[in-house]
Order: structure tokens, then C-alpha cells, then sequence
């Protein structure tokens, strides 16, 4: 009889009957669930970018300085200009650059996490690419400076092994020009693999550690051979992870303004011309209009990167 | 025709390649060797142009930035923002993802959709959005400026962490639980949290530190505030006692290097999480 009470007491207790009551109303306990969450980004963020779109329409008065309500295309003009689409043209660039190169870098420490690391050489590689990611962002872009500057670690190397003319005469190279590899496009790309390199890691390591290990033993077992096993069966599923990396180093490259402006020649990227426009111009609208080109140009990345499955391996 | 040494290799412990391994351990240095010099910086006499090799070193700098009280204010500004965006994204996210792993409903794509977008659009077009935003509404600058724009990206963080957990869990768990008479509340308190709470935790770290380093928004829903970042920021392009914010990173550093250990253990294990029998 004690134990009978133990295991169902008598009477339905609050939590049991609060356990029917939502068990019976299922869409009650979704719009619970759901709510909060779809009201705090309906709102501050959908809202925000609405308002951003709306403000892309306003216009700067030159003479008083003062926003006019009125909707205008002046903007969105503007932003078309030469120097605007060569902005634009050049982050673009930058950002598939870097997304290449921190996939190819990624990829090797990534598959040797999820496959051939365990106990404590997995632990120092997992603290090796996160201690970056946890460390100072600032000061992480400014020891790149300081590593690539003319009186800088790299520069010191090069000349101390004699191959200082080598350096130099890559830095003659059209496109890649500067005095120092801290003033060239080298230098900005370098920083921008080195900050962004974890974002693509995680994602690619989390998708290479789901691939079954019954998946590689039948692979092999049929007869294919590691290569092949590696091309047929491993990388086809790495794929959705390399998808949700890429999402993050392009992006991120698209949008950064602090390092373009401590490392690089002194060519502008696009978050550096709508940090202008709003900070030192005061001119919202415009800076609104020009962050509708990274907008836009993530709608389209983001439409292709899920077709390789990118949102499931986020 | 399989050699015998390709099937070793794809055998329970496989070695890697040479190749494999140089490029796995190329990656730690690059990413690591950089945070070598920050330390070094940190020492160095010279406190201005920061030459390689230093010319000397010293440790008055770890006295001088006790001394900084701007440091402190900035320090305790950050720790507090991010402790805030950490528990409304701990809360929000949470929600969001039971709500994606318990039902099916119509527009559940446009809903991942919604909560992964302000990661996955630059943080610039997050910050001058929020700009024009509070611009629109005449909200002036505060406090709460910045945990809105931070607790915004800091969701999906803890809602990846949530909702990969309980895909990996076992269905069978909850209907065992059911099964033995318990309610559903009592399911959720004794079976579905402890297997979340890790994974909680983990996610909660990450958007703290997210937070905590944050400068691309900050700087457009700062207003006059000083955070840590931002505070960094201003430190670095004066021209005199530069070391000064290399200690600052260092004791950040060495602050954070627990927590990232922590997150790790308490995440690694997740394929093998209770009854996921795989």
C-alpha cells in the first residue's frame, strides 16, 4: 500500500494536472515556447532592419545636416557610383579570398580532430583553436600588425635567412602593393584567415566527427581505398559543415571594419564606408543604404550555402 | 583490389599521414604563435613602436594598468553586459529550441531562418540597423542599447548548443520516463534537463565570451559608454604606453583559459550522451 502511494499518489498533483492541461493543448505549449524567442527577434532585430530600410530612403540635407523624411532613391545612387561599386568589388573579393584559403587551411585540422585525435592530444588541439577565439579580438588584429610591420617578426625573419629581397619583390607585385606586408592586401587577407579560422574549423571538425564509422568500414569493406573512401564517402559529408564555415568567414570578412583599417593599404572595405558615413558624417541614411549591399549579397550566399546543407550543420 | 594495409588503416585506431598531421599541426601554430607575441609585447620596454626583437623587458606594466581605474570600469562593464546578454540568450534560446525539437509547424524554416540571421549577416549590418533603429524611435543610448544588440546574436549561439543536444538524445528516453508514470513536468525536471545542462552551460559560456569581445555592434549602440573592446580599441592607437592593453589581453586571457576547458569537457562526450546507443 506505501509503495502503491509512492508511485502514484493520490489525486493529480499541480505538476501532473499542468502536464495534462498542456499535453491536451499542444499548440498552447508552442506559442509558449515559441513566443518569447519570436518577439525579442521580430522586434529587435526584424525591426531594426526594417528600419534600416526605411532609412535607406531618407536623406542627408547637405546644408543643415538634418535627415528629410521624404523618400528619395538619392541614396541608392549614390551607392552606384564608381567608388562605391569598386568598394563593394574589392570587400567581395577579400571575402571569397579568405574563405578559400581558411577552408583549405581548416580542413586538414579539422579531419585530424575528428579522426585520428583522442583524449589528451584532442583536448590541446580543441584549446588550440579556441584559445584564439576567446583571446582579445583587438589585440589579436594588432599582434598581426606588429608580426607583419616593416620593423616587424616577419619582415625581421626574412631578412635575418637573407631572402629580405624576396619579400620585397612580392610586395612590388600589382594588386598586392605596399611598403610592408602590414600596408599590402597580404597582410589584411593574413589577418582575416587568422581571426575568422576557428568559425570554420568547429563546423567542418562537428560535420567530419558524424560521419559514421560503420560508413568507412563499409566503404572500405567494398573495396575502396582510402583515397577513394576519402573522395566518395568522408568529404561528400564534410560538405554541409565546409557550407556553415563558409557562412561565417564570408560574412564576417563582409562586414569588419576594424581590421581593413589597422592592417592594409588605405583602400576602404564596406564596413568601413558605413562606419563613416554614420560616425563621422552623421549621415544615417546613406550608411543604411550602403549596408544594403552586404544584405543583399548575403541573401544570395546564404540561398546557395543551403543547398549544400549548410543550416543543418550550423 | 583493397590492400590489407588500407583496411588496417580504416581500422579503430588509424594513424594519419604525414601530411595530414603537418597541416593539422601548421593550423595550431598560426592560430597560437600570434598570441606568443601578445605576451611578449606585454614585457617589452619599448612603448611605442613595438620593434622585433624587444629591446628589453619588464614588468612595470602589470603595476601601471592596476593603477588604470578606466581599465577596471571598462573590465566591469563588459563582465556585467555579458553576463546579462548571457542569461536572456540562455532563456531565449532555450525556449526557441524546444520549440524546434518538440513540434512540427508550418514556417518552422522561416523561424531557423530568423534565429540564425544575425550571425549570419555581418555584424555591421546588425549594428547600423539597431543605429537606425534607435535613431528612428528617439531611444537614447544606454546601458540596455548594448545588452539588446548583444543578447540578439548571442541566441543562436545557446540555440545550436540546445537543440544539437536534444537531436542527439534518445526519443526512447522521454517514452521510457512516460512510460514509468511520470508527468511531463516531471520528464522535463529529471530527464530531459540533466541531459541539457551541459550543453546549456557550454552554450552559455560561448555567448558570454561572444559578448564579452564584441565590438563591431558595440560601437554603434555604445554611444558614449566604454567597454572593454572599445576601451582597447582607444588604447591602441595612442601612441604612448601601447604595452599597457597587451597586459590587459593577457589577464583576459588568463581569466578565460578555465571556462574554455570547462565548455570542452563538458561538451566532448556528446556522441556518446545516455541512451543515444550508437
Amino acid at each position: 500500500m506505501t509503495a502503491a502511494t509512492a508511485i502514484a499518489p493520490q489525486g493529480p498533483s499541480l505538476t501532473s494536472r499542468l502536464s495534462t492541461y498542456f499535453y491536451l493543448r499542444p499548440k498552447l505549449l508552442l506559442m509558449l515556447f515559441l513566443l518569447p524567442p519570436l518577439l525579442w527577434l521580430g522586434i529587435v532585430y526584424v525591426g531594426s532592419l526594417f528600419a534600416l530600410l526605411a532609412q535607406s530612403f531618407f536623406q542627408l540635407d547637405d546644408f543643415t545636416g538634418q535627415v528629410i523624411y521624404q523618400p528619395t532613391l538619392g541614396n541608392y545612387a549614390r551607392l552606384f557610383s564608381e567608388v562605391n561599386l569598386s568598394i563593394i568589388g574589392r570587400t567581395l573579393g577579400m571575402a571569397t579570398i579568405v574563405t578559400i584559403i581558411s577552408g583549405v587551411i581548416a580542413f586538414p585540422i579539422a579531419y585530424y580532430m575528428a579522426r585520428y585525435a583522442s583524449g589528451k592530444t584532442k583536448a590541446l588541439f580543441y584549446v588550440a583553436v579556441m584559445l584564439p577565439l576567446w583571446s582579445n579580438y583587438l589585440v589579436r588584429v594588432y599582434s598581426w600588425r606588429l608580426i607583419l610591420a616593416k620593423e616587424g617578426a616577419i619582415h625581421w625573419a626574412f631578412d635575418a635567412i637573407g631572402l629580405g629581397w624576396l619579400l620585397d619583390a612580392i610586395l612590388t607585385l600589382p594588386v598586392v602593393e605596399g611598403s610592408s606586408l602590414s600596408t599590402s592586401y597580404i597582410g589584411t587577407c593574413v589577418t582575416f584567415v587568422y581571426i575568422w579560422l576557428p568559425y570554420m574549423i568547429l563546423p567542418l571538425q562537428a560535420a567530419l566527427e558524424r560521419v559514421p564509422r560503420s560508413f568507412i568500414e563499409a566503404s572500405s569493406d567494398l573495396g575502396a581505398r582510402p583515397s577513394q573512401t576519402f573522395r566518395k564517402v568522408i568529404f561528400p559529408l564534410a560538405v554541409p559543415g565546409i557550407a556553415a564555415g563558409s557562412i561565417f568567414t564570408f560574412s564576417l570578412t563582409l562586414g569588419d571594419y576594424i581590421i581593413p583599417q589597422l592592417i592594409g593599404s588605405s583602400r576602404p572595405f564596406i564596413g568601413q564606408a558605413v562606419y563613416q558615413f554614420q560616425g563621422t558624417a552623421g549621415d544615417i541614411p546613406m550608411a543604411a543604404a550602403f549596408a544594403m549591399a552586404p544584405i543583399v549579397i548575403m541573401a544570395v550566399y546564404l540561398s546557395i550555402a543551403k543547398r549544400f546543407g549548410a543550416f543543418d550543420a550550423l | 583490389m583493397p590492400s590489407k594495409a588500407a583496411i588496417a588503416t580504416d581500422r579503430a585506431t588509424p594513424k594519419a599521414g604525414f601530411g595530414l598531421t603537418a597541416g593539422a599541426w601548421f593550423a595550431v601554430l598560426f592560430l597560437n604563435l600570434p598570441i606568443l607575441f601578445i605576451v611578449l609585447y606585454g614585457f617589452t620596454t619599448d612603448e611605442q613602436s613595438y620593434s622585433f626583437p624587444p629591446p628589453g623587458l619588464t614588468t612595470k606594466w602589470f603595476g601601471v594598468i592596476i593603477g588604470r581605474a578606466d581599465f577596471w570600469h571598462a573590465l566591469w562593464l563588459s563582465v556585467s553586459v555579458a553576463f546579462i546578454a548571457m542569461i536572456a540568450a540562455l532563456i531565449l534560446g532555450t525556449l526557441a529550441a524546444a520549440a524546434m525539437y518538440r513540434f512540427k509547424f508550418f514556417g518552422q524554416e522561416v523561424v531557423t531562418l530568423l534565429i540564425l540571421l544575425p550571425i549570419a549577416l555581418p555584424g555591421i549590418v546588425t549594428g547600423i540597423s539597431l543605429r537606425a533603429a534607435f535613431d528612428l524611435a528617439d531611444i537614447p543610448f544606454s546601458y540596455w542599447t548594448i545588452v539588446m544588440g548583444h543578447a540578439t546574436f548571442c541566441i543562436v549561439v545557446v540555440y545550436n548548443n540546445a537543440i544539437a543536444r536534444l537531436r542527439r538524445s534518445s526519443p526512447g528516453l522521454i517514452e521510457a520516463s512516460m512510460d514509468l508514470g511520470a508527468n511531463s513536468v516531471q520528464t522535463f525536471r529529471h530527464v530531459i534537463l540533466p541531459n541539457l545542462a551541459t550543453a546549456l552551460l557550454a552554450g552559455g559560456m560561448l555567448a558570454f565570451a561572444l559578448s564579452f569581445d564584441e565590438i563591431i555592434v558595440t560601437t554603434f549602440t555604445a554611444g558614449q559608454q566604454t567597454t572593454l573592446p572599445i576601451w582597447m580599441f582607444r588604447e591602441l592607437v595612442r601612441p604612448h604606453q601601447r604595452p599597457v592593453t597587451n597586459v590587459a589581453a593577457i589577464i583576459v586571457m588568463v581569466i578565460t583559459f578555465g571556462p574554455i576547458l570547462l565548455a570542452y569537457y563538458l561538451t566532448r562526450d556528446t556522441q556518446d550522451v545516455a541512451g543515444s546507443g550508437k
